[in-house]
Protein backbone atom coordinates (compact mmCIF):
# COMPACT_ATOMS: atom_id res chain seq x y z
CA UNK A 1 0.00 0.00 0.00
CA UNK A 2 1.24 3.67 0.40
CA UNK A 3 2.89 2.44 3.32
CA UNK A 4 5.61 1.06 1.28
CA UNK A 5 5.40 4.39 -0.81
CA UNK A 6 7.31 6.08 2.43
CA UNK A 7 8.93 2.94 3.56
CA UNK A 8 12.13 2.31 2.84
CA UNK A 9 12.18 0.81 -0.41
CA UNK A 10 15.35 -1.39 -0.85
CA UNK A 11 14.51 -5.13 -1.80
CA UNK A 12 14.70 -4.15 -5.33
CA UNK A 13 17.80 -3.31 -5.16
CA UNK A 14 19.20 -6.99 -4.84
CA UNK A 15 17.67 -7.77 -8.19
CA UNK A 16 20.18 -8.43 -11.14
CA UNK A 17 19.71 -6.19 -14.39
CA UNK A 18 19.64 -8.54 -17.24
CA UNK A 19 19.43 -5.59 -19.69
CA UNK A 20 20.06 -7.00 -23.21
CA UNK A 21 19.44 -5.13 -26.64
CA UNK A 22 16.09 -4.16 -27.46
CA UNK A 23 15.75 -4.07 -23.91
CA UNK A 24 15.18 -0.57 -23.96
CA UNK A 25 12.83 -0.52 -26.33
CA UNK A 26 10.51 -2.90 -24.48
CA UNK A 27 10.97 -0.77 -21.15
CA UNK A 28 9.62 2.15 -23.27
CA UNK A 29 6.90 0.54 -24.61
CA UNK A 30 5.39 -0.73 -20.79
CA UNK A 31 6.61 2.68 -19.47
CA UNK A 32 5.25 5.31 -21.57
CA UNK A 33 1.03 4.66 -21.61
CA UNK A 34 1.41 4.98 -17.81
CA UNK A 35 3.43 8.03 -17.61
CA UNK A 36 1.31 9.86 -20.75
CA UNK A 37 -1.87 9.16 -18.62
CA UNK A 38 0.41 10.73 -15.30
CA UNK A 39 1.53 13.95 -17.66
CA UNK A 40 -1.78 14.35 -18.70
CA UNK A 41 -4.26 14.11 -15.59
CA UNK A 42 -1.35 14.74 -13.18
CA UNK A 43 1.33 16.94 -14.18
CA UNK A 44 -0.64 18.79 -16.74
CA UNK A 45 -3.91 20.12 -14.41
CA UNK A 46 -1.35 20.71 -11.31
CA UNK A 47 0.31 23.40 -13.68
CA UNK A 48 -3.35 24.46 -15.17
CA UNK A 49 -3.93 25.34 -10.97
CA UNK A 50 -0.81 26.94 -10.77
CA UNK A 51 -2.20 29.25 -14.47
CA UNK A 52 -6.15 29.34 -12.79
CA UNK A 53 -4.55 30.60 -9.33
CA UNK A 54 -2.69 33.70 -11.35
CA UNK A 55 -5.84 34.53 -13.75
CA UNK A 56 -7.34 37.83 -13.07
CA UNK A 57 -11.10 38.20 -12.31
CA UNK A 58 -13.64 40.97 -14.01
CA UNK A 59 -16.73 41.18 -11.65
CA UNK A 60 -18.04 44.46 -13.51
CA UNK A 61 -20.31 42.36 -16.05
CA UNK A 62 -21.67 41.15 -12.73
CA UNK A 63 -21.01 37.15 -13.56
CA UNK A 64 -17.33 36.45 -12.93
CA UNK A 65 -14.95 36.57 -15.83
CA UNK A 66 -11.60 35.33 -15.77
CA UNK A 67 -8.87 36.04 -18.57
CA UNK A 68 -4.80 34.91 -18.82
CA UNK A 69 -2.84 37.04 -16.41
CA UNK A 70 -0.33 36.92 -13.85
CA UNK A 71 -1.82 38.36 -11.17
CA UNK A 72 0.05 37.19 -8.04
CA UNK A 73 -1.96 39.62 -5.79
CA UNK A 74 -4.56 36.99 -5.64
CA UNK A 75 -2.09 35.38 -3.28
CA UNK A 76 -1.73 38.09 -1.24
CA UNK A 77 -5.71 38.46 -0.79
CA UNK A 78 -6.41 34.79 -0.53
CA UNK A 79 -3.64 34.54 2.49
CA UNK A 80 -5.33 38.03 4.00
CA UNK A 81 -8.86 36.73 3.33
CA UNK A 82 -8.66 33.51 4.30
CA UNK A 83 -5.62 33.26 6.68
CA UNK A 84 -7.88 31.89 9.73
CA UNK A 85 -9.02 28.95 7.41
CA UNK A 86 -5.51 28.21 6.27
CA UNK A 87 -4.45 28.30 9.85
CA UNK A 88 -7.01 25.80 10.97
CA UNK A 89 -6.41 22.97 8.13
CA UNK A 90 -2.49 22.98 9.46
CA UNK A 91 -3.59 23.45 12.83
CA UNK A 92 -5.76 20.81 12.88
CA UNK A 93 -3.64 18.35 10.66
CA UNK A 94 -0.82 18.52 13.51
CA UNK A 95 -3.20 18.14 16.56
CA UNK A 96 -5.03 15.05 14.77
CA UNK A 97 -2.05 13.24 13.73
CA UNK A 98 -0.28 13.66 17.09
CA UNK A 99 -3.16 12.38 18.46
CA UNK A 100 -3.51 9.82 16.22
CA UNK A 101 0.16 8.98 16.95
CA UNK A 102 -0.15 8.87 20.41
CA UNK A 103 -3.19 6.69 20.16
CA UNK A 104 -1.87 4.49 17.31
CA UNK A 105 2.07 3.57 18.82
CA UNK A 106 1.11 1.49 21.85
CA UNK A 107 -1.55 -0.42 19.97
CA UNK A 108 0.87 -1.07 17.07
CA UNK A 109 3.38 -1.92 19.59
CA UNK A 110 1.20 -4.52 20.59
CA UNK A 111 0.09 -6.19 17.17
CA UNK A 112 3.73 -5.98 16.48
CA UNK A 113 6.00 -7.20 19.16
CA UNK A 114 3.80 -8.20 22.18
CA UNK A 115 1.36 -10.45 19.92
CA UNK A 116 4.21 -11.63 17.83
CA UNK A 117 3.88 -15.42 18.87
CA UNK A 118 0.28 -15.46 17.92
CA UNK A 119 0.21 -14.80 13.99
CA UNK A 120 -3.20 -15.67 13.23
CA UNK A 121 -4.23 -13.33 16.21
CA UNK A 122 -2.12 -10.76 14.83
CA UNK A 123 -3.79 -10.91 11.44
CA UNK A 124 -6.95 -11.01 13.47
CA UNK A 125 -5.91 -7.55 15.30
CA UNK A 126 -4.89 -5.62 11.81
CA UNK A 127 -7.90 -6.78 9.97
CA UNK A 128 -9.88 -4.75 12.84
CA UNK A 129 -7.33 -1.72 12.51
CA UNK A 130 -8.03 -1.06 8.69
CA UNK A 131 -12.24 -2.37 9.03
CA UNK A 132 -12.64 1.38 9.29
CA UNK A 133 -11.42 1.79 6.25
CA UNK A 134 -14.13 -0.97 5.02
CA UNK A 135 -17.16 1.04 5.54
CA UNK A 136 -17.52 4.48 3.76
CA UNK A 137 -15.47 7.44 4.86
CA UNK A 138 -18.79 9.89 4.82
CA UNK A 139 -20.70 6.83 6.70
CA UNK A 140 -18.41 6.67 9.72
CA UNK A 141 -17.64 10.16 9.43
CA UNK A 142 -21.86 10.75 9.81
CA UNK A 143 -22.39 7.98 12.23
CA UNK A 144 -20.03 9.82 14.76
CA UNK A 145 -22.04 12.98 14.15
CA UNK A 146 -24.88 10.87 15.03
CA UNK A 147 -23.31 9.82 17.67
CA UNK A 148 -22.14 13.00 19.74
CA UNK A 149 -25.64 15.13 18.31
CA UNK A 150 -27.31 17.18 20.43
CA UNK A 151 -29.76 14.70 20.97
CA UNK A 152 -27.50 12.05 21.96
CA UNK A 153 -26.96 10.30 25.54
CA UNK A 154 -23.12 11.37 25.96
CA UNK A 155 -23.81 15.06 25.35
CA UNK A 156 -26.92 14.92 27.98
CA UNK A 157 -24.80 13.38 30.33
CA UNK A 158 -22.04 15.61 29.77
CA UNK A 159 -24.49 18.40 30.24
CA UNK A 160 -25.96 17.13 33.56
CA UNK A 161 -22.44 16.85 35.19
CA UNK A 162 -21.45 19.83 33.85
CA UNK A 163 -18.90 19.15 31.82
CA UNK A 164 -20.37 21.08 28.68
CA UNK A 165 -23.22 24.18 29.55
CA UNK A 166 -26.75 23.37 28.68
CA UNK A 167 -26.18 25.03 25.70
CA UNK A 168 -22.79 23.54 24.81
CA UNK A 169 -22.67 21.06 21.96
CA UNK A 170 -19.92 18.68 20.55
CA UNK A 171 -20.81 19.01 16.76
CA UNK A 172 -19.66 22.31 15.24
CA UNK A 173 -16.89 22.23 17.70
CA UNK A 174 -12.68 22.32 16.64
CA UNK A 175 -12.61 19.50 18.85
CA UNK A 176 -15.55 17.62 17.33
CA UNK A 177 -13.60 18.34 14.08
CA UNK A 178 -10.23 17.29 15.26
CA UNK A 179 -11.52 14.13 16.73
CA UNK A 180 -12.92 13.16 13.90
CA UNK A 181 -10.28 13.50 11.64
CA UNK A 182 -7.91 11.89 14.21
CA UNK A 183 -10.21 9.03 13.47
CA UNK A 184 -10.57 8.69 9.69
CA UNK A 185 -6.41 8.63 9.58
CA UNK A 186 -5.55 6.24 12.39
CA UNK A 187 -5.04 3.01 10.37
CA UNK A 188 -2.71 5.03 8.35
CA UNK A 189 -0.96 5.76 11.12
CA UNK A 190 -0.89 2.31 12.71
CA UNK A 191 -0.44 0.59 10.12
CA UNK A 192 3.52 1.48 8.80
CA UNK A 193 4.11 1.87 12.82
CA UNK A 194 2.95 -2.05 12.63
CA UNK A 195 5.22 -2.83 10.23
CA UNK A 196 8.62 -0.90 11.41
CA UNK A 197 7.74 -2.15 15.01
CA UNK A 198 6.74 -5.92 13.85
CA UNK A 199 10.90 -5.79 12.51
CA UNK A 200 12.17 -4.78 15.46
CA UNK A 201 14.62 -7.24 17.33
CA UNK A 202 13.78 -8.06 20.53
CA UNK A 203 16.80 -8.94 21.23
CA UNK A 204 18.13 -5.26 21.55
CA UNK A 205 15.41 -4.23 23.91
CA UNK A 206 16.62 -7.29 26.23
CA UNK A 207 20.42 -6.01 26.27
CA UNK A 208 19.14 -2.97 27.22
CA UNK A 209 17.59 -4.50 30.15
CA UNK A 210 20.45 -6.56 30.72
CA UNK A 211 22.49 -3.27 30.71
CA UNK A 212 20.81 -2.10 33.58
CA UNK A 213 18.54 0.50 31.50
CA UNK A 214 15.04 0.95 33.15
CA UNK A 215 11.98 0.85 30.82
CA UNK A 216 11.58 4.09 30.07
CA UNK A 217 15.06 4.60 29.26
CA UNK A 218 15.22 1.46 27.06
CA UNK A 219 11.81 2.82 25.08
CA UNK A 220 13.42 6.22 23.93
CA UNK A 221 17.05 5.15 23.51
CA UNK A 222 16.10 1.72 21.44
CA UNK A 223 12.66 1.14 20.88
CA UNK A 224 11.71 4.70 19.87
CA UNK A 225 14.61 5.65 17.23
CA UNK A 226 14.41 1.99 15.67
CA UNK A 227 10.83 2.67 14.87
CA UNK A 228 11.57 6.03 13.19
CA UNK A 229 10.77 4.77 9.88
CA UNK A 230 7.49 3.99 10.98
CA UNK A 231 7.06 7.39 12.51
CA UNK A 232 7.87 9.23 9.72
CA UNK A 233 5.90 7.40 7.38
CA UNK A 234 2.64 7.27 9.51
CA UNK A 235 2.69 10.92 10.18
CA UNK A 236 3.15 11.74 6.36
CA UNK A 237 0.17 9.44 5.46
CA UNK A 238 -1.97 11.34 8.21
CA UNK A 239 -1.06 14.95 7.44
CA UNK A 240 -1.40 14.97 3.83
CA UNK A 241 -4.94 13.56 3.76
CA UNK A 242 -6.33 15.27 6.80
CA UNK A 243 -4.98 18.92 5.61
CA UNK A 244 -6.45 18.86 2.56
CA UNK A 245 -10.05 17.47 4.08
CA UNK A 246 -13.64 19.33 3.99
CA UNK A 247 -15.89 16.62 5.10
CA UNK A 248 -14.93 16.58 8.89
CA UNK A 249 -14.92 20.00 9.22
CA UNK A 250 -18.05 20.63 6.78
CA UNK A 251 -21.33 21.64 8.34
CA UNK A 252 -22.76 18.87 7.10
CA UNK A 253 -20.80 16.39 8.93
CA UNK A 254 -18.69 17.51 12.63
CA UNK A 255 -18.12 20.95 11.72
CA UNK A 256 -19.03 24.62 11.48
CA UNK A 257 -18.18 27.20 9.92
CA UNK A 258 -16.13 28.29 13.06
CA UNK A 259 -14.51 25.35 11.78
CA UNK A 260 -13.85 25.65 8.16
CA UNK A 261 -10.51 24.65 7.06
CA UNK A 262 -9.19 25.18 3.39
CA UNK A 263 -10.34 22.14 1.69
CA UNK A 264 -13.88 23.74 2.81
CA UNK A 265 -13.16 27.51 0.82
CA UNK A 266 -11.97 25.70 -2.05
CA UNK A 267 -14.52 23.32 -2.01
CA UNK A 268 -17.32 26.49 -1.72
CA UNK A 269 -14.96 28.81 -4.19
CA UNK A 270 -14.84 26.10 -6.75
CA UNK A 271 -18.76 24.35 -6.93
CA UNK A 272 -20.98 27.03 -5.40
CA UNK A 273 -19.69 30.19 -6.33
CA UNK A 274 -17.25 29.27 -9.04
CA UNK A 275 -14.29 31.81 -8.03
CA UNK A 276 -11.83 29.49 -9.64
CA UNK A 277 -8.53 31.76 -9.16
CA UNK A 278 -9.24 31.82 -5.26
CA UNK A 279 -9.74 28.25 -5.18
CA UNK A 280 -7.10 27.59 -7.28
CA UNK A 281 -4.76 29.82 -5.21
CA UNK A 282 -5.66 28.11 -1.89
CA UNK A 283 -4.68 24.58 -3.23
CA UNK A 284 -1.64 25.81 -4.50
CA UNK A 285 -0.37 27.24 -1.45
CA UNK A 286 -1.90 23.90 0.29
CA UNK A 287 0.51 21.79 -2.15
CA UNK A 288 3.45 24.12 -1.57
CA UNK A 289 3.39 23.62 2.03
CA UNK A 290 2.82 19.44 1.62
CA UNK A 291 5.92 19.29 -0.74
CA UNK A 292 7.74 21.18 1.43
CA UNK A 293 6.89 19.22 4.39
CA UNK A 294 7.80 15.84 2.13
CA UNK A 295 11.21 17.46 0.84
CA UNK A 296 12.38 18.21 4.16
CA UNK A 297 10.96 14.90 5.89
CA UNK A 298 12.58 12.68 3.31
CA UNK A 299 15.78 14.42 3.68
CA UNK A 300 15.82 14.38 6.94
CA UNK A 301 15.27 10.10 7.30
CA UNK A 302 17.11 9.88 4.13
CA UNK A 303 14.44 8.22 2.63
CA UNK A 304 16.04 8.34 -1.02
CA UNK A 305 14.40 5.67 -2.68
CA UNK A 306 10.61 6.79 -2.59
CA UNK A 307 8.87 4.26 -4.73
CA UNK B 1 4.97 -6.95 43.01
CA UNK B 2 0.97 -6.11 42.45
CA UNK B 3 2.37 -3.09 40.43
CA UNK B 4 3.94 -6.10 37.45
CA UNK B 5 0.82 -7.49 37.05
CA UNK B 6 -1.06 -5.16 36.48
CA UNK B 7 1.44 -3.55 33.94
CA UNK B 8 1.51 -6.71 32.38
CA UNK B 9 -2.29 -6.34 32.05
CA UNK B 10 -2.10 -2.44 30.65
CA UNK B 11 -1.45 -3.07 26.96
CA UNK B 12 -3.48 -6.12 26.20
CA UNK B 13 -6.42 -4.13 27.79
CA UNK B 14 -5.40 -0.58 26.17
CA UNK B 15 -5.73 -2.67 22.46
CA UNK B 16 -9.06 -3.79 23.35
CA UNK B 17 -10.43 -0.36 24.69
CA UNK B 18 -8.48 1.12 21.21
CA UNK B 19 -10.21 -1.48 19.15
CA UNK B 20 -13.90 -0.96 20.80
CA UNK B 21 -13.00 3.08 19.35
CA UNK B 22 -12.27 1.66 16.00
CA UNK B 23 -15.07 -0.16 15.59
CA UNK B 24 -18.00 1.90 17.63
CA UNK B 25 -19.08 4.28 14.40
CA UNK B 26 -19.23 0.74 12.46
CA UNK B 27 -21.62 -1.13 15.06
CA UNK B 28 -23.47 2.29 15.06
CA UNK B 29 -23.98 2.21 11.48
CA UNK B 30 -24.92 -1.54 11.74
CA UNK B 31 -27.70 -0.81 14.37
CA UNK B 32 -29.08 2.11 12.38
CA UNK B 33 -29.67 -0.20 9.56
CA UNK B 34 -32.12 -1.69 11.41
CA UNK B 35 -34.05 1.38 12.38
CA UNK B 36 -37.90 1.50 11.29
CA UNK B 37 -37.08 5.63 10.01
CA UNK B 38 -39.28 8.12 8.91
CA UNK B 39 -37.81 10.61 7.72
CA UNK B 40 -34.20 10.98 9.37
CA UNK B 41 -32.16 8.19 10.67
CA UNK B 42 -31.07 10.19 13.95
CA UNK B 43 -33.27 8.74 16.49
CA UNK B 44 -34.44 5.40 17.30
CA UNK B 45 -37.93 3.92 16.46
CA UNK B 46 -37.88 0.22 16.57
CA UNK B 47 -36.29 -2.67 14.75
CA UNK B 48 -37.11 -3.25 11.29
CA UNK B 49 -36.37 -6.14 8.62
CA UNK B 50 -37.42 -3.31 6.01
CA UNK B 51 -34.31 -1.57 5.18
CA UNK B 52 -32.22 -4.44 4.57
CA UNK B 53 -35.13 -6.19 2.25
CA UNK B 54 -36.24 -3.15 0.31
CA UNK B 55 -32.44 -1.54 0.16
CA UNK B 56 -33.61 0.28 -3.56
CA UNK B 57 -37.13 2.01 -2.01
CA UNK B 58 -34.95 4.81 -0.88
CA UNK B 59 -34.68 7.43 -4.08
CA UNK B 60 -31.58 6.92 -5.82
CA UNK B 61 -29.34 4.83 -3.31
CA UNK B 62 -29.16 2.07 -5.49
CA UNK B 63 -28.59 4.04 -8.79
CA UNK B 64 -25.82 5.38 -7.38
CA UNK B 65 -24.50 1.90 -5.45
CA UNK B 66 -24.44 0.86 -9.37
CA UNK B 67 -22.61 3.87 -10.67
CA UNK B 68 -20.14 3.27 -7.75
CA UNK B 69 -19.60 -0.20 -8.53
CA UNK B 70 -19.07 0.31 -12.41
CA UNK B 71 -16.68 3.86 -12.23
CA UNK B 72 -15.15 0.73 -9.36
CA UNK B 73 -14.36 -1.72 -12.06
CA UNK B 74 -13.29 0.27 -15.14
CA UNK B 75 -11.21 2.79 -13.25
CA UNK B 76 -9.19 -0.84 -12.10
CA UNK B 77 -8.92 -2.53 -14.71
CA UNK B 78 -7.11 0.72 -16.54
CA UNK B 79 -5.48 1.19 -13.63
CA UNK B 80 -4.12 -2.26 -12.79
CA UNK B 81 -3.48 -3.00 -16.58
CA UNK B 82 -0.95 0.55 -16.78
CA UNK B 83 0.17 0.42 -13.44
CA UNK B 84 1.32 -3.41 -13.97
CA UNK B 85 3.53 -2.74 -16.83
CA UNK B 86 4.85 -0.03 -15.36
CA UNK B 87 5.73 -2.05 -12.04
CA UNK B 88 7.48 -4.79 -14.28
CA UNK B 89 9.28 -2.13 -15.96
CA UNK B 90 10.61 -0.79 -13.02
CA UNK B 91 12.33 -4.08 -11.83
CA UNK B 92 13.48 -5.54 -14.80
CA UNK B 93 15.29 -2.69 -16.63
CA UNK B 94 17.35 -0.07 -16.34
CA UNK B 95 17.26 3.17 -18.04
CA UNK B 96 17.91 6.79 -17.76
CA UNK B 97 15.53 9.29 -16.00
CA UNK B 98 14.89 6.75 -13.39
CA UNK B 99 14.86 9.37 -10.11
CA UNK B 100 12.80 11.36 -12.61
CA UNK B 101 10.12 8.49 -13.13
CA UNK B 102 10.10 7.49 -9.11
CA UNK B 103 9.08 11.13 -8.30
CA UNK B 104 6.35 10.83 -10.70
CA UNK B 105 4.84 8.17 -9.29
CA UNK B 106 5.07 9.00 -5.94
CA UNK B 107 3.65 12.46 -6.28
CA UNK B 108 0.79 11.61 -7.12
CA UNK B 109 0.15 9.54 -3.37
CA UNK B 110 1.79 12.45 -1.55
CA UNK B 111 -0.87 14.96 -3.09
CA UNK B 112 -3.29 15.95 -0.92
CA UNK B 113 -6.98 14.57 -3.15
CA UNK B 114 -7.74 18.46 -2.72
CA UNK B 115 -5.23 19.40 -4.99
CA UNK B 116 -6.25 16.72 -7.14
CA UNK B 117 -9.58 17.08 -7.42
CA UNK B 118 -9.61 21.00 -8.13
CA UNK B 119 -6.36 20.60 -10.49
CA UNK B 120 -8.17 18.55 -12.83
CA UNK B 121 -11.59 19.57 -12.55
CA UNK B 122 -9.87 23.17 -13.57
CA UNK B 123 -8.05 21.33 -16.58
CA UNK B 124 -11.42 19.75 -17.51
CA UNK B 125 -12.99 23.41 -17.26
CA UNK B 126 -10.30 25.20 -19.57
CA UNK B 127 -10.60 22.54 -21.99
CA UNK B 128 -14.69 22.65 -21.81
CA UNK B 129 -15.19 19.06 -21.00
CA UNK B 130 -18.45 17.89 -19.77
CA UNK B 131 -18.27 16.25 -16.60
CA UNK B 132 -20.01 13.01 -15.61
CA UNK B 133 -19.16 9.35 -15.35
CA UNK B 134 -15.89 9.45 -17.96
CA UNK B 135 -13.95 12.04 -15.89
CA UNK B 136 -14.93 10.42 -12.51
CA UNK B 137 -13.16 7.26 -14.35
CA UNK B 138 -10.14 9.19 -15.98
CA UNK B 139 -9.91 10.69 -12.25
CA UNK B 140 -10.11 7.54 -10.40
CA UNK B 141 -7.27 5.70 -12.71
CA UNK B 142 -5.13 8.67 -12.30
CA UNK B 143 -5.18 8.20 -8.50
CA UNK B 144 -5.34 4.78 -8.13
CA UNK B 145 -2.36 4.05 -10.80
CA UNK B 146 0.68 4.58 -8.25
CA UNK B 147 -0.89 2.49 -5.83
CA UNK B 148 -1.03 -0.43 -8.50
CA UNK B 149 2.68 0.07 -8.97
CA UNK B 150 3.86 0.29 -5.57
CA UNK B 151 1.99 -3.26 -5.05
CA UNK B 152 2.59 -5.15 -8.10
CA UNK B 153 6.41 -3.72 -7.76
CA UNK B 154 7.21 -5.87 -4.70
CA UNK B 155 5.65 -9.59 -6.25
CA UNK B 156 7.93 -8.32 -9.42
CA UNK B 157 11.00 -7.62 -6.76
CA UNK B 158 10.09 -11.47 -5.26
CA UNK B 159 10.05 -12.81 -8.73
CA UNK B 160 12.53 -15.17 -9.37
CA UNK B 161 13.93 -14.47 -12.55
CA UNK B 162 15.20 -18.18 -13.23
CA UNK B 163 11.96 -19.15 -13.97
CA UNK B 164 11.37 -16.90 -16.77
CA UNK B 165 15.30 -17.61 -17.85
CA UNK B 166 14.04 -21.62 -17.70
CA UNK B 167 10.97 -20.71 -20.43
CA UNK B 168 13.00 -19.26 -22.35
CA UNK B 169 15.72 -22.01 -22.53
CA UNK B 170 12.94 -24.35 -23.57
CA UNK B 171 12.30 -21.97 -26.99
CA UNK B 172 9.33 -20.44 -25.02
CA UNK B 173 8.17 -17.04 -27.27
CA UNK B 174 8.74 -13.66 -25.11
CA UNK B 175 4.51 -14.15 -25.19
CA UNK B 176 4.50 -17.85 -23.96
CA UNK B 177 7.00 -16.84 -21.42
CA UNK B 178 4.87 -13.78 -20.20
CA UNK B 179 1.38 -15.22 -20.22
CA UNK B 180 2.41 -19.13 -18.96
CA UNK B 181 5.23 -17.88 -16.39
CA UNK B 182 5.49 -14.41 -15.66
CA UNK B 183 1.83 -13.49 -15.28
CA UNK B 184 0.74 -16.27 -13.13
CA UNK B 185 2.87 -16.04 -10.91
CA UNK B 186 2.52 -12.26 -10.23
CA UNK B 187 -1.53 -13.01 -10.07
CA UNK B 188 -1.92 -12.51 -6.58
CA UNK B 189 0.67 -8.62 -6.53
CA UNK B 190 -2.36 -7.76 -9.59
CA UNK B 191 -4.70 -8.91 -7.80
CA UNK B 192 -3.88 -7.17 -4.37
CA UNK B 193 -3.11 -4.06 -6.63
CA UNK B 194 -6.97 -4.52 -8.32
CA UNK B 195 -8.53 -4.98 -4.82
CA UNK B 196 -6.77 -1.92 -3.68
CA UNK B 197 -7.97 0.13 -6.76
CA UNK B 198 -11.66 -0.58 -6.34
CA UNK B 199 -11.65 -0.07 -2.61
CA UNK B 200 -9.84 3.39 -2.82
CA UNK B 201 -11.97 4.22 -6.41
CA UNK B 202 -15.12 3.29 -4.88
CA UNK B 203 -14.87 4.93 -1.58
CA UNK B 204 -13.75 8.28 -3.12
CA UNK B 205 -15.28 11.45 -2.55
CA UNK B 206 -13.28 14.65 -2.07
CA UNK B 207 -11.82 13.74 -6.14
CA UNK B 208 -15.07 12.81 -7.02
CA UNK B 209 -16.83 15.54 -5.76
CA UNK B 210 -14.96 18.11 -8.22
CA UNK B 211 -15.06 16.06 -11.21
CA UNK B 212 -18.65 14.45 -11.05
CA UNK B 213 -20.82 16.96 -12.83
CA UNK B 214 -24.32 15.72 -12.08
CA UNK B 215 -23.36 11.95 -12.11
CA UNK B 216 -24.02 10.62 -8.60
CA UNK B 217 -21.81 8.06 -6.78
CA UNK B 218 -22.58 6.03 -3.60
CA UNK B 219 -20.32 8.55 -1.47
CA UNK B 220 -21.73 11.66 -3.36
CA UNK B 221 -25.58 10.63 -2.07
CA UNK B 222 -24.30 10.41 1.79
CA UNK B 223 -22.86 13.63 1.13
CA UNK B 224 -25.85 15.59 -0.43
CA UNK B 225 -28.49 13.49 1.89
CA UNK B 226 -26.24 14.38 5.06
CA UNK B 227 -28.02 17.71 4.76
CA UNK B 228 -31.68 16.16 4.58
CA UNK B 229 -31.07 13.00 6.76
CA UNK B 230 -29.66 9.79 5.53
CA UNK B 231 -31.90 6.66 4.58
CA UNK B 232 -31.58 4.07 6.54
CA UNK B 233 -30.84 2.02 3.22
CA UNK B 234 -27.43 4.10 3.00
CA UNK B 235 -26.54 1.99 6.37
CA UNK B 236 -27.67 -1.39 4.71
CA UNK B 237 -25.03 -0.95 1.32
CA UNK B 238 -22.29 0.37 3.72
CA UNK B 239 -22.49 -2.49 5.73
CA UNK B 240 -22.91 -4.67 3.29
CA UNK B 241 -19.89 -3.43 1.39
CA UNK B 242 -17.90 -4.19 4.79
CA UNK B 243 -19.08 -7.52 5.33
CA UNK B 244 -17.77 -8.69 1.88
CA UNK B 245 -14.66 -6.40 2.40
CA UNK B 246 -13.95 -8.55 5.93
CA UNK B 247 -14.62 -11.27 4.35
CA UNK B 248 -12.40 -11.37 1.76
CA UNK B 249 -9.58 -10.11 3.84
CA UNK B 250 -10.09 -12.81 6.44
CA UNK B 251 -10.33 -15.67 2.98
CA UNK B 252 -6.91 -14.37 1.86
CA UNK B 253 -5.44 -14.11 5.80
CA UNK B 254 -6.51 -18.10 5.97
CA UNK B 255 -5.48 -19.20 2.67
CA UNK B 256 -1.91 -17.18 2.67
CA UNK B 257 -1.61 -19.19 6.35
CA UNK B 258 -2.60 -22.02 4.71
CA UNK B 259 0.17 -21.92 2.41
CA UNK B 260 3.21 -20.48 5.02
CA UNK B 261 2.51 -24.05 7.08
CA UNK B 262 2.47 -26.06 3.54
CA UNK B 263 5.56 -24.31 2.96
CA UNK B 264 7.06 -24.59 6.26
CA UNK B 265 6.23 -28.49 5.72
CA UNK B 266 8.27 -29.05 2.39
CA UNK B 267 11.59 -27.57 4.19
Amino acid sequence: MAIAAFGHAGSSKGTKNRASKGSAKVALLLLAPGLLYLAIFFIAPLLSLVATSLQTMDVSTGFPIYSYGFEVSNYVSVVTQYGPQIFRSFFYALVATLAALVISYPLAYFIGVKARRWPLLQGLMLTLVIAPFFISFLLRTFAWKQIFSSESWIVTTLQSIGILNPDQYLVGTPFMVIFGLTYNFIPFMTLPLYTTLERLDIRYLEAGADLYANPRRTFTKITLPLSMPGIVSGTLLTFIPIAGDYVNASGLFLGSTETSMLGNVVESKFLKSYEFPTAAALSVILMGAILLLVTLYVRKSGTDDLL
Amino acid sequence: MKKLAFGKYLLPIYAVLAFIYLLIPIVYTFIFSFNDYRRSNISWRGFTFDNWLSVCEAQGVCAAFGTSVSIGLISTFIATVLGTMIAIALVRYRFRFRSAISLLLFLPMATPELVLGAGLAAQFFNVGAEMGFGTIVIAHVMFCLSFVVVTVKARVASLDPALEEAGRDLYGSPSQVFWKITFPLLLPGIMAAALLSFALSFDDFIITYFNSGPTETFPKFVYTAAAKGLPGEANVIGMSVFFLAIAIVLFIQVRSSRKAKRLALVK
